[in-house]
C-alpha cells in the first residue's frame, strides 16, 4: 500500500505533529516501505481463524465498584504547565 | 400520524428522528479507575492518574458498570453479547487527556432490542434499539473563566456512560420526548442510571432529517447534547423547519453536527472541520475482550424488578385504572409503591384519583416528590376508606386532606375531633328541607317545571349542615318533599 504526501500531511495533522513540507515526501516513502513490509503478512492464510485479541490467555480482570483513588488534585495537577484554583489551564479553545 | 407532518409551501414533509441517549451509570467509581463519580466536588478532586491520562496507567473495568449495561439491555429486551470489545476513538481536545475515548464501536455489549413507548393519550408505539455500548465520559472545559485560557476539570473524565442508540423510528418531537421519558423511567426502575437531566446524567443527541411521506430517508443532521425534554422538542421543531426551508428553496442538506442554543431556541453548525470526524477507531490493546458467563447474565435477569410497561398494564387491568392514571402512577417506582400500599383492599380508582389529583398535584406545586409526602400511603388509604363507607363526603374529605397534610392526626381522628361525620340522618335533613321549602315557596313551585332547579335547594341544605350532609340523601329527601319523582 502506497501512501502519498497528502495522506502524510493529514495523518500528521490528526496526530498534532508538525511536519515541515520538505519532510512529507521522504516520510511518504518511509511509511509506504513499512506498510509494504507488513503487508507480507497477507500471504498467510487465516481463513476460519478467529482474530486474536491478545497473546496472553487471560480473562478480562474486573474491579469492584469501590472508590480507591482520586481526592488528590495537587498530584494530578503536579505536571501541568499551568493550573489555577484546582483547574488545568490551557490556551483558549473555541467550541 | 398525518397530523405530525410539517406543512411546507410545496406540500407536506415528514420528520424522521433517531436518538442517541447517553445515560450515566449509577456507579460509585469510574468505568476504568477507582476515582469517585459524583456531582459538586471541587475541580479535579475525583481524578485518578488513569482518568488524567498519565503515561503507563492501565484501565481496569468496573464489574458493576458491566452489570448495569447488561441489566439495561435485558430491560430493553435486547440481545446480550457474550463477547464484546473496547475500541479507542481518537481525537484531540483538552478535556480528553488520553487523546482517545474508550468506547465500543465494533462489538458492543448489547445488540438489538425494542422499547414500547406510551404517549400522553395512552396510545403506544415501538422504538427499535440498535445497540447499547459502554464508554467513557470526557472532562469539562470552561471557556468563560479567563479571556485567553480554557479551564479544564477532569472530574467527569472516565465516568461510565451507556450510549443507547435508537432506530430512526420517531416521527414527531412529541414522540421523541415520549421515547426519552419512557427510557428514563425504565433506567430509573432498573436503578442503572438516576436519569437526572439537570446534572447531565441523561442527555440526548438527536438525529433529524425530513422527507416527503413515503420516500427514502433524507440527509440527517445531528444535534448534540440536548439535556431536557423541552429542549429536545424545541431543537427538533427548529431543525426540521430549517431543513424544510432549505429543501423548498431548492437547496441540499449538508450532513453535519449542530448545537442547540436554548437561549435563542435555534440550532447552529459546530463549524467543525471534516477531519474532526476521522476518529481512527481501533481495538484498545490495553483491554482484553469482555466475556460474559451465561450464569451471570441469568443471575442479572433474575434480579430484574417489574418493569414500568408491565406494571402499567397490570395497574390498568388489576385496578381498573385509566391509561393516564396508570401511566402517572408507574412513572416512578416510589409512586407505584405508594399507590399499592394506599390502595390495599380499597376502591383503587378512588385511591388513584386522590393520589394523582390531590396528593401529586399538591406535591408538584411545592416541587416535591412523593418520597417527601407528609401523608403516608396508609393515611391516604384510611381517608379514602372513610369516603367509601359513607362516613364523610368527598367535599369534606378535601378538608380532612388539608388537615392530614398539615399533620393534624389520622383521617379518623380529624373527622371525630372536628365533628365532620356526614349527616345521613333522614329526620334532621327532612326538617332542614321543610324549613327551606316553606321559606321559599316560589322556588319550590319553579322546581316542578324545571327539575334541575333542585340544585339550589341541595346547595342550601349542604350549606345549612356545614357541608356534612350526605348529598345523595339530601337529594332523595328533597325530591320526595318537592314532589318531583
Amino acid at each position: 500500500m502506497a501512501v502519498d504526501a497528502e495522506t502524510v500531511r493529514r495523518v500528521a495533522r490528526l496526530a498534532r505533529i508538525a511536519e515541515p513540507e520538505a519532510r512529507l515526501d521522504p516520510l511518504a516513502r518511509e511509511i509506504s516501505g513499512i506498510l509494504g513490509w507488513i503487508e507480507q503478512l497477507n500471504e498467510v492464510d487465516v481463513d476460519g481463524v478467529e482474530p486474536m485479541a491478545t497473546a496472553v490467555h487471560a480473562t478480562q480482570p474486573l474491579r469492584e465498584d469501590v472508590v480507591t483513588d482520586g481526592g488528590d488534585p495537587a498530584r494530578v495537577l503536579g505536571n501541568a504547565p499551568r493550573s489555577d484554583d484546582g483547574f488545568f489551564v490551557v490556551p483558549k479553545v473555541v467550541e | 400520524m398525518t397530523d405530525t407532518l410539517i406543512q411546507g409551501r410545496t406540500g407536506p414533509w415528514e420528520i424522521v428522528l433517531g436518538l442517541e441517549v447517553h445515560a450515566q451509570v449509577a456507579s460509585r467509581a469510574k468505568l476504568f479507575s477507582g476515582a469517585a463519580v459524583g456531582f459538586g466536588a471541587g475541580p479535579n478532586a475525583q481524578v485518578s492518574t488513569v482518568d488524567a491520562g498519565f503515561p503507563g496507567m492501565l484501565p481496569v473495568l468496573n464489574r458493576f458498570c458491566v452489570e448495569q449495561a447488561v441489566k439495561t439491555g435485558l430491560g430493553l429486551n435486547a440481545q446480550i453479547h457474550r463477547t464484546s470489545r473496547f475500541d479507542r476513538k481518537n481525537y484531540f481536545y483538552p478535556d480528553l487527556p488520553q487523546g482517545y475515548q474508550i468506547s465500543q464501536l465494533y462489538h458492543p455489549i448489547v445488540g438489538e432490542g425494542a422499547l414500547e413507548v406510551e404517549r400522553d393519550d395512552g396510545s403506544t408505539f415501538t422504538v427499535g434499539i440498535e445497540r447499547l455500548h459502554l464508554e467513557q465520559d470526557a472532562g469539562k472545559s470552561i471557556h468563560d473563566m479567563d479571556p485567553h485560557s480554557t479551564y479544564v476539570d477532569l472530574n467527569r473524565s472516565g465516568t461510565a456512560l451507556m450510549e443507547i442508540v435508537s432506530r430512526p423510528d420517531m416521527r414527531s418531537a412529541e414522540d421523541a420526548a415520549a421515547y426519552v421519558r419512557t427510557l428514563r423511567t425504565l433506567l430509573r426502575a432498573l436503578g442503572t442510571c438516576d436519569g437526572d437531566m439537570e446534572k447531565g446524567n441523561l442527555r440526548a443527541d438527536v438525529n433529524v432529517s425530513v422527507r416527503r411521506p413515503g420516500e427514502g430517508l433524507g440527509t440527517r443532521c445531528e444535534i448534540k447534547n440536548v439535556n431536557s425534554f423541552r429542549f429536545i422538542m424545541q431543537a427538533i421543531e427548529y431543525e426540521a423547519r430549517r431543513q424544510v426551508e432549505i429543501l423548498e428553496d431548492g437547496g441540499k442538506i449538508t450532513q453535519e453536527t449542530r448545537l442547540f442554543d436554548p437561549g435563542r431556541g435555534e440550532t447552529r453548525s459546530m463549524r467543525s472541520k471534516e477531519e474532526a470526524h476521522d476518529y481512527r477507531y481501533f481495538p484498545d490493546p490495553d483491554l482484553l475482550p469482555l466475556v460474559l458467563e451465561e450464569a451471570w447474565i441469568e443471575e442479572i435477569r433474575a434480579s430484574l424488578p417489574e418493569l414500568p410497561a408491565a406494571r402499567r398494564r397490570r395497574f390498568a387491568e388489576q385496578y381498573g385504572l385509566t391509561a393516564y392514571d396508570a401511566g402517572v402512577l408507574t412513572a416512578e417506582d416510589e409512586r407505584a409503591t405508594f399507590f399499592e400500599r394506599a390502595a390495599g383492599a380499597r376502591n383503587a380508582k378512588l385511591v388513584a384519583n386522590w393520589t394523582v389529583n390531590d396528593l401529586l398535584g399538591r406535591l408538584s406545586a411545592e416541587d416535591r416528590g412523593i418520597a417527601e409526602s407528609p401523608i403516608a400511603p396508609e393515611a391516604l388509604g384510611e381517608l379514602v376508606g372513610l369516603i367509601e363507607d359513607g362516613t364523610i363526603s368527598s367535599k369534606i374529605a378535601k378538608t380532612v386532606f388539608d388537615k392530614l397534610w398539615a399533620g393534624e392526626g389520622s383521617a379518623r381522628e380529624i373527622v371525630e375531633r372536628e365533628g365532620l361525620v356526614q349527616v345521613s340522618d333522614t329526620g334532621a335533613l327532612e326538617a332542614a328541607a321543610d324549613k327551606l321549602i316553606a321559606a321559599n315557596p316560589e322556588k319550590a313551585e319553579a322546581v316542578k317545571t324545571k327539575p334541575q332547579a333542585i340544585g339550589w335547594f341541595v346547595g342550601q341544605v349542604m350549606k345549612e349542615t356545614g357541608g356534612k350532609a350526605n348529598p345523595a340523601v339530601v337529594n332523595a329527601v328533597l325530591r320526595a318533599r318537592l314532589g318531583i319523582d
